[in-house]
């Protein structure tokens, strides 16, 4: 019984950081109707981006998590505005190419720039550290990131649902015209969507490399676990990525100890395939 | 009057440019025997089968999967298996493979068809890493270590050539020649006007009688064999064969990628798409490669991006453009 619940914990835990991961990209998908290939590729750099300052600067990963958010902030901006400004308006597939392209391009990049070795930082302020509660143990790397997602999520959807700003958003999601008649600069909505929906993803990617290795692929996994997340929370639902975030992390977890760990990749892809057979616009989805 | 008959000549232009085409692609081993170059050419001839068996789905029927690698995989594997495992021809592998894929394509789409747009992606996204990760730890299959052709007899029996790749040349153009005019065939038939009436509006279809799912399923399963197809190919070409390498995203992506930058739903689109991008691919490969670390990837990268958001329709919209400014040209001599 304690290995179940130290497992379920566990997956929580990585669950609660793809949920991070999924609302970033929730946002771009509900706003624009866009699938940002990159995705994936913007947490690499950001691991990237943490994990120089670390080695260089000796800036510990928890605070330049926000170097890195802002860093993939103005990545996510460049993005819109270079890319997929011109992929407005056309089939869903352009954009998706494009961004596929971008993807390749990025990856190869890091590739050239950092070679495909493995880079682990050391000596961090939270690396390896444990602590227990009653016979549980709680890695405080992943439960620093699990919370960090938390509040950052729990903010986003407190920005998207109360503000202005966030109405804004909400109407040019529904109708992108209508909200251009009532005077919504649309186009501004569109860049701050792509830049904060690259910020999210890039505080996941800051605080990782305290717990995990940088490579030029990581986020190729990642990537693919957020579509698979805001897929199945349903359009654009923040609520529902955050479910969803964290019914991937528990059952990758369980599925990796119980059957083996090849399988716990299958098992996530098969609970979406069985998530949208019965509900096919996603839990949260109407 | 002056307009029909301008139309008859373009028709027949397009008509000649075809049998040109036709007839020039045999010769060309007899001008080159440089290996790479028929390399490329092989390529080519593979790539433009694949993009259009991906076209009778994707873009006649619009469903967009990024599936296809499945199908490829499983047409590899048969093909692979009958060599490796039971040590026979390669010809019965390639018509079980060709079947079986077939078959799951009808299992697996039935319940996706039900889902629409980006799900739908999603969907076919997960059944890839699904069959990878399955086929990565079966071990009848051979598993994460994958089947290594032993070197027999060459020869059209065991479909394997050791010393010279025209063979392979003769035989990709034969598959490009068989979908191609399976397409062709498609395009002026029934069952090609209800895979259109489909793609452009489904409930439209099914309120004049076309039952719009068996119609999906049809192509699915004709699209899914022909990629199995090429996958058969594909293997006896690379004599060897793990789970990553067939059925992987990027292979799927190839599928999606050749057709679009061509001209997707067009019958010409998967030719010019692969006539571009495989020269590009192998090139920049060839010249960037060495240097170390995917200079050649980042550069094929940056050119998708550029292909794909300058020109959304593909090298056939580059064309149709040429052919019009030509005819304002033409008509300005007039005046």
């Amino acid at each position: 019984m304690e290995t179940f619940i130290q497992v379920l914990i566990d997956g929580l835990l990585s669950g609660m950081v793809y949920a991070l991961v999924a609302a970033g990209l929730c946002l771009i998908w509900g706003v624009m109707d866009i699938i940002n290939f990159a995705h994936g590729e913007y947490l690499m750099i950001a691991m990237y981006v943490s994990y120089w300052l670390g080695f260089l600067a000796n800036i510990d990963p928890v605070i330049s998590v926000v170097a890195s958010g802002v860093f993939i902030f103005i990545i996510g901006v460049l993005t819109y505005k270079l890319i997929i400004r011109f992929t407005i308006g056309r089939p869903g597939l352009v954009a998706l190419l494009a961004t596929f392209g971008l993807a390749m391009f990025l990856k190869n990049f890091c590739m050239n720039r950092f070679t495909p070795n493995f880079r682990i930082l050391s000596g961090t302020w939270l690396g390896d550290k444990t602590f227990q509660l009653g016979g549980l143990i709680f890695p405080v790397p992943q439960l620093a990131a699990g919370l960090l997602a938390l509040i950052v999520v729990g903010i986003i959807y407190l920005i998207i649902s109360t503000t202005k700003f966030g109405w804004a958003v909400q109407a040019t999601a529904m109708d992108k015209e209508a909200a251009e008649l009532m005077g919504i600069n649309t186009e501004k909505i569109y860049v701050l969507i792509f830049g904060i929906g690259g910020a999210c993803v890039g505080i996941a990617g800051g605080i990782m490399p305290t717990y995990l290795a940088v490579h030029p692929e990581v986020g190729s996994m990642f990537g693919l676990i957020a579509f698979v997340c805001v897929a199945m929370g349903g359009f654009g639902s923040i609520p529902g990525a955050l479910l969803a975030g964290l019914l991937v992390g528990v059952v990758e977890a369980l599925a990796g100890f119980y059957i083996a760990p090849v399988f716990k990749y299958i098992a996530v892809f098969a609970l979406y395939l069985a998530v949208v057979f019965l509900r096919p616009k996603g839990i949260f989805g109407w | 009057m002056v307009s029909r008959e301008k139309k008859l000549k373009i028709k027949d232009i397009s008509w000649l440019t075809l049998v040109l085409l036709l007839s020039v692609l045999p010769l060309i081993p007899g001008f080159t025997a440089n290996s790479f170059r028929m390399h490329i050419m092989i390529l080519i001839m593979l790539y433009a089968s694949m993009a259009q068996a991906w076209n009778i789905i994707g873009g006649y029927c619009g469903q967009v999967s990024f599936g296809h690698s499945v199908f490829f995989g499983i047409g590899a594997y048969g093909a692979g298996m009958a060599v490796v495992t039971y040590g026979g021809t390669p010809w019965l592998g390639i018509i079980i493979g060709m079947i079986l894929a077939a078959c799951v394509a009808v299992i697996i789409s039935y319940p996706c068809f039900k889902l629409s747009g980006h799900y739908f992606a999603i969907a076919t996204f997960a059944i890839v890493e699904i069959f990878n990760r399955g086929f990565l730890v079966w071990d009848w299959i051979g598993g994460a270590l994958g089947l290594d052709y032993p070197i027999i007899e060459e020869g059209l029996k065991n479909f394997m050539w050791h010393n010279t790749k025209t063979p392979y040349y003769y035989l990709a153009l034969l598959i490009f020649v068989l979908i191609f005019s399976i397409v062709r065939w498609l395009e002026g038939h029934r069952f090609g006007y209800y895979m259109r009436a489909v793609r452009d509006g489904q409930e439209t279809a099914e309120s004049l009688g076309v039952n719009s799912t068996a119609i999906k399923l049809t192509a699915m399963a004709l699209s899914a064999s022909m990629a199995a197809l090429c996958g058969s190919f594909f293997v006896q070409y690379n004599l060897r064969v793990d789970p990553p390498m067939v059925m992987s995203l990027d292979t799927s992506m190839k599928f999606v990628l050749v057709t679009i930058l061509g001209g997707s739903g067009t019958l010409a689109g998967p030719l010019l798409g692969a006539a571009v991008l495989v020269p590009l691919q192998e090139y920049t490969r060839a010249f960037w490669g060495g240097l170390g670390g995917g200079v050649d990837l980042i550069i094929f990268g940056l050119l998708i991006i550029i292909i794909v958001v300058k020109q959304p329709a593909g090298m056939i919209g580059i064309l149709q453009y040429i052919q019009k400014a030509f005819k304002k040209t033409k008509l300005q001599e007039v005046k």
